[in-house]
C-alpha cells in the first residue's frame, strides 16, 4: 500500500514541476469547450440567399419579404440572371438561390398559379440541407397560404377567413430547440475522454522510453499499486477538468444541470477512472509513445466522437458500429449526462440501460490494465 | 533454502529471440561476496544474461538460481533482495537526489524506522550532500550515476547486479565507484557487473568472458593472463611498419600489432627476443628500446575469441 502511495507522490512531481505541461492539462479542456460550445451548438439562421426577381412587380418583391424579415434567411445579393445564381452557389457564397419568373406578378394578378425556382447547395451536411428545404417551403407555404387568404377574402367582401385545423406541439426538456442543450453536455463526457486517455496512455509508455520501467520492474512492486498509484493523480486532474467544463457550460452557454448535480459528479467519476484505466491498458500495450497515440486515437477517441451519440443517433447504426459503441464507456456516460443535465433524469430510471454496463466497463478497463501489465521485458 | 554457498548458479542458461541465439548454455557460480565480471563486446548477451537473472527476462532453456530462488519461477523472492542499476541511470530527473532515494527506499519496503538513516548514509557515501536539493536532470554523469548505485542499494542487497554500470562516466568517477564496489563485497554483498572496459575487469575476482552468447573464458585475471601462449615484448622503435614488414616471415613470432609508436610482438619463447631485435636492425629500424610486458586483458580476450573460432570451425569442418 505505501508503495502506490509512493508511486502516487512521484507522478504528482512529475506533473507539477512541469508547470507548461500542468497549464496545458488544466486549460486546454476548458478553452475546448468554448471553441466547441460555440462552433458546434451554432443554428442554422441567417443562411445566406440570393434573389433573381425577373418578375420585377409589387407582388414579387412582397413574396421576397417573406424571406428577408424571417430570421432564418439573409438575401445577401440580388442577381439578374440564373447563370449568376448559379455561380453564387458554386463559389459557396450563398447556400440557396431563389428565381422569381418574369410572368410571376402577372398570374398572381389573374388568378392562376403562379411558380417560383429555388435552388439549394446539396453539398453541404445532408441534415443541414434538409432543414434549409423544410425552412424554405415551411416560409414559402406561408407565404402561399396568405396570398390565398387574401384572395378568398376579396372574392367573399369582408368575410373572415381561418384556416380549418391548427396544430399545436409541446416540446418537453428542450422547448426552444436550444441546440447548446444538446450540445454541451455531450461535448463535456468527449472532451473528458480525451483528456483521460491521452493521460494515461502516456504514463506508462513514457516511462518504458526513459528507461525507469525496466528499474521499476526488477523491484518487488505488485502491479496494481503501480497502476493505481499512477492513476490516481490523473484522476484528480480529471476530476478538477470535469468541474471547469461543469462550471463553463453554466456561465457562458447557460446549462444548468437539471438533475441531481452530485449523482452527475459520482458517475462522471466512474466514467473517468474506466477511460484512465483504459488509457493505461494502451499504455501496456504499447511499446512507444507514438504507438500509445495512435491507438488511442484510432481505437477510441475518433469512433467516441462518430459512434458515441454525440452527433448522429445510435439508432441507426449498423449493428457492428453498435456493438462497437456499445464497448465505449463514453457511450453509456453521454446518455447519463444528457439525461441528467437536459432532463433532470434520476439515477434510478437509467441504471440498467447505462450506469451498469458503464460501472462494468470501468472496472473492466482497469481490471484488464493490470492484469495485462507484466513485470518482465 | 537461500542459505545456498553460492550467490549465482546457472546451468545451460540460454535465451533465444526468434531464430536469434542471444545466449547459449551459460554454466557458472558465483560465491557469496565475490565480484563476479562478465566481460564481452557489444551484443555479446550481457544485458541479456543480466535480465534473466534479476528475473525479467525468462529463459527459454536452463536454469539459473539467484540467492537459491529460480528465476524462471520465483522472479518477485529475487527481486525483493537484489539491487540492479543499469547504463541508463534510471533515475527521476525531476526527483532531488534525496527524493529519488526516498523513492526506492519506499518501492522497496526498507522499514520507516531506519529510512532516514539509512538514506542520509547513502547520501554521505556517495558523497552527494552538497547536491540533495538540485534536480537530478541537472547533475553530472558521474555524480548521476553514484545516486543510481545509491538507490539500487537503499534496501542493502545481498546481491547487486551492475549492467555497464560505468558506461559514459569519466575515469576518475569510474575508479571512485569501483572503490565504493570493493567496499560492498568486503562487506559480503555478491556483485556481478558486465563491462567491455577491459582494464575494469582487473577489479574483479573472477572473469567470464562472453562472446556471441558464449562463455568463452571463465577465471581469474591472473590466471587468465597466463592463458596466452609465448612470451610479449613491447618494441619502441621509429618506422612501426617498417617493422612489421621485416617481421612478417620471421620464424618464431606469432603475432605482431601496433600500439601507436610501440609494437607488441608475440614471441614463442623469451629466447627468440635477441634474434628478433637483431633481425630489425639489420632491416634498419631504430629500435630505441625494447622489455617484456603481461598480456593485457584485451590481449587475453582476442586470444580467446580467435581460439574460439579456430575450435568452431574445426568442429563444423567435420
Amino acid at each position: 500500500m505505501e508503495r502506490m502511495w509512493t508511486i502516487m507522490r512521484k507522478e504528482a512531481y512529475h506533473i507539477w514541476r512541469d508547470p507548461r505541461t500542468l497549464g496545458l492539462i488544466l486549460l486546454l479542456p476548458a478553452l475546448l469547450l468554448i471553441l466547441l460550445g460555440y462552433g458546434i451548438s451554432g443554428e442554422s439562421s441567417n443562411i445566406p440567399i440570393t434573389v433573381v426577381d425577373l418578375s420585377k412587380t409589387a407582388a414579387s418583391r412582397q413574396y421576397i419579404e417573406n424571406y428577408s424579415v424571417s430570421q432564418d434567411f439573409e438575401v445577401m445579393y440580388y442577381a439578374s440572371s440564373e447563370a449568376e445564381l448559379l455561380s453564387l452557389i458554386d463559389t459557396g457564397k450563398v447556400q440557396v438561390g431563389l428565381l422569381i419568373p418574369e410572368d410571376f406578378g402577372r398570374k398572381l394578378n389573374s388568378g392562376e398559379t403562379a411558380s417560383v425556382q429555388f435552388y439549394v447547395n446539396g453539398s453541404a451536411d445532408p441534415t443541414n440541407v434538409q432543414t434549409i428545404q423544410l425552412k424554405v417551403s415551411a416560409i414559402g407555404e406561408m407565404a402561399s397560404e396568405e396570398i390565398l387568404v387574401n384572395r378568398l377574402m376579396r372574392m367573399g367582401g369582408g368575410l373572415s377567413l381561418t384556416l380549418p385545423v391548427e396544430t399545436f406541439v409541446k416540446t418537453l426538456y428542450n422547448p426552444n430547440g436550444d441546440r447548446k442543450l444538446f450540445m454541451i453536455p455531450g461535448l463535456i463526457p468527449i472532451i473528458l475522454q480525451v483528456q483521460a486517455l491521452l493521460l494515461s496512455a502516456l504514463a506508462i509508455v513514457k516511462e518504458r522510453e526513459q528507461g525507469t520501467m525496466e528499474q521499476l520492474i526488477v523491484t518487488s512492486i505488485k502491479p496494481w499499486e503501480l497502476m493505481l498509484g499512477k492513476i490516481i493523480p490523473y484522476l484528480v486532474v480529471s476530476i478538477f477538468n470535469l468541474f471547469a467544463l461543469l462550471i463553463l457550460g453554466q456561465v457562458l452557454f447557460g446549462v444548468t444541470v437539471a438533475g441531481n448535480y452530485w449523482e452527475l459528479v459520482g458517475l462522471s467519476v466512474v466514467f473517468i477512472v474506466g477511460s484512465l484505466g483504459m488509457g493505461v491498458l494502451i499504455s501496456n500495450l504499447a511499446q512507444s509513445q507514438m504507438q500509445a497515440i495512435y491507438l488511442a486515437v484510432f481505437i477510441v477517441l475518433i469512433p467516441a466522437i462518430i459512434l458515441s451519440g454525440l452527433l448522429y443517433p445510435r439508432d441507426n447504426m449498423p449493428w457492428l458500429s453498435l456493438a462497437y459503441s456499445e464497448l465505449l464507456p463514453v457511450t453509456h456516460y453521454l446518455t447519463i449526462t444528457r439525461a441528467i443535465i437536459v432532463r433532470g433524469v434520476g439515477s434510478s430510471l437509467l441504471w440498467w440501460s447505462s450506469i451498469f454496463p458503464l460501472v462494468v466497463l470501468s472496472i473492466a478497463y482497469f481490471a484488464a490494465s493490470v492484469l495485462v501489465f507484466r513485470k518482465r521485458m | 533454502m537461500n542459505e545456498t554457498v553460492n550467490a549465482v548458479e546457472t546451468n545451460d542458461l540460454s535465451r533465444r529471440f526468434g531464430g536469434f541465439v542471444a545466449v547459449r548454455q551459460l554454466n557458472f557460480t558465483i560465491p557469496r561476496g565475490e565480484i563476479f565480471g562478465l566481460l564481452g563486446p557489444n551484443g555479446a548477451g550481457k544485458t541479456t544474461t543480466i535480465r534473466m537473472l534479476c528475473g525479467i527476462l525468462l529463459p527459454t532453456d536452463g536454469q539459473a538460481r539467484v540467492l537459491g530462488y529460480d528465476v524462471a519461477r520465483q522472479p518477485e523472492e529475487i527481486k525483493k533482495r537484489i539491487g540492479y542499476m543499469s547504463q541508463k541511470f534510471a533515475l527521476y530527473g525531476d526527483l532531488t537526489p534525496i527524493e529519488n532515494l526516498e523513492f526506492y527506499a519506499a518501492i522497496y519496503s526498507v522499514p520507516h524506522a531506519q529510512r532516514t538513516q539509512r538514506i542520509s548514509e547513502l547520501i554521505q557515501l556517495s558523497g552527494l550532500t552538497d547536491y540533495q536539493k538540485v534536480l537530478t536532470r541537472n547533475l553530472s554523469g558521474g555524480w548521476r550515476q553514484r545516486l543510481a548505485l545509491a538507490c539500487a542499494i537503499v534496501h542493502e542487497p545481498p546481491m547487486l547486479f551492475l549492467d555497464e554500470a560505468t558506461a559514459g562516466v569519466d575515469p576518475v568517477s569510474r575508479r571512485e565507484f569501483w572503490d565504493l564496489i570493493y567496499q560492498m563485497a568486503g562487506q559480503g554483498t555478491s556483485i556481478l557487473a558486465t563491462t567491455h572496459y577491459m582494464d575494469e575487469a582487473e577489479y574483479c575476482n573472477r572473469i567470464g568472458m562472453m562472446y556471441a552468447g558464449e562463455l568463452i573464458a571463465l577465471e581469474s585475471p591472473d590466471v587468465l593472463r597466463t592463458r596466452v601462449p609465448g612470451y610479449l615484448v613491447q618494441v619502441d622503435c621509429e618506422q612501426p611498419t617498417e617493422a612489421v614488414q621485416a617481421l612478417s616471415d620471421l620464424p618464431g613470432i606469432i603475432e605482431t600489432t601496433i600500439h601507436g609508436a610501440q609494437l607488441h610482438v608475440l614471441l614463442n619463447d623469451a629466447g627468440e627476443a635477441s634474434h628478433m631485435l637483431d633481425t630489425l636492425r639489420e632491416a634498419g629500424v631504430v629500435v630505441r628500446s625494447s622489455l617484456p610486458i603481461q598480456p593485457s586483458l584485451e590481449d587475453v580476450f582476442l586470444y580467446m575469441v580467435e581460439q574460439h573460432q579456430a575450435s568452431a570451425k574445426s568442429d563444423s569442418g567435420e
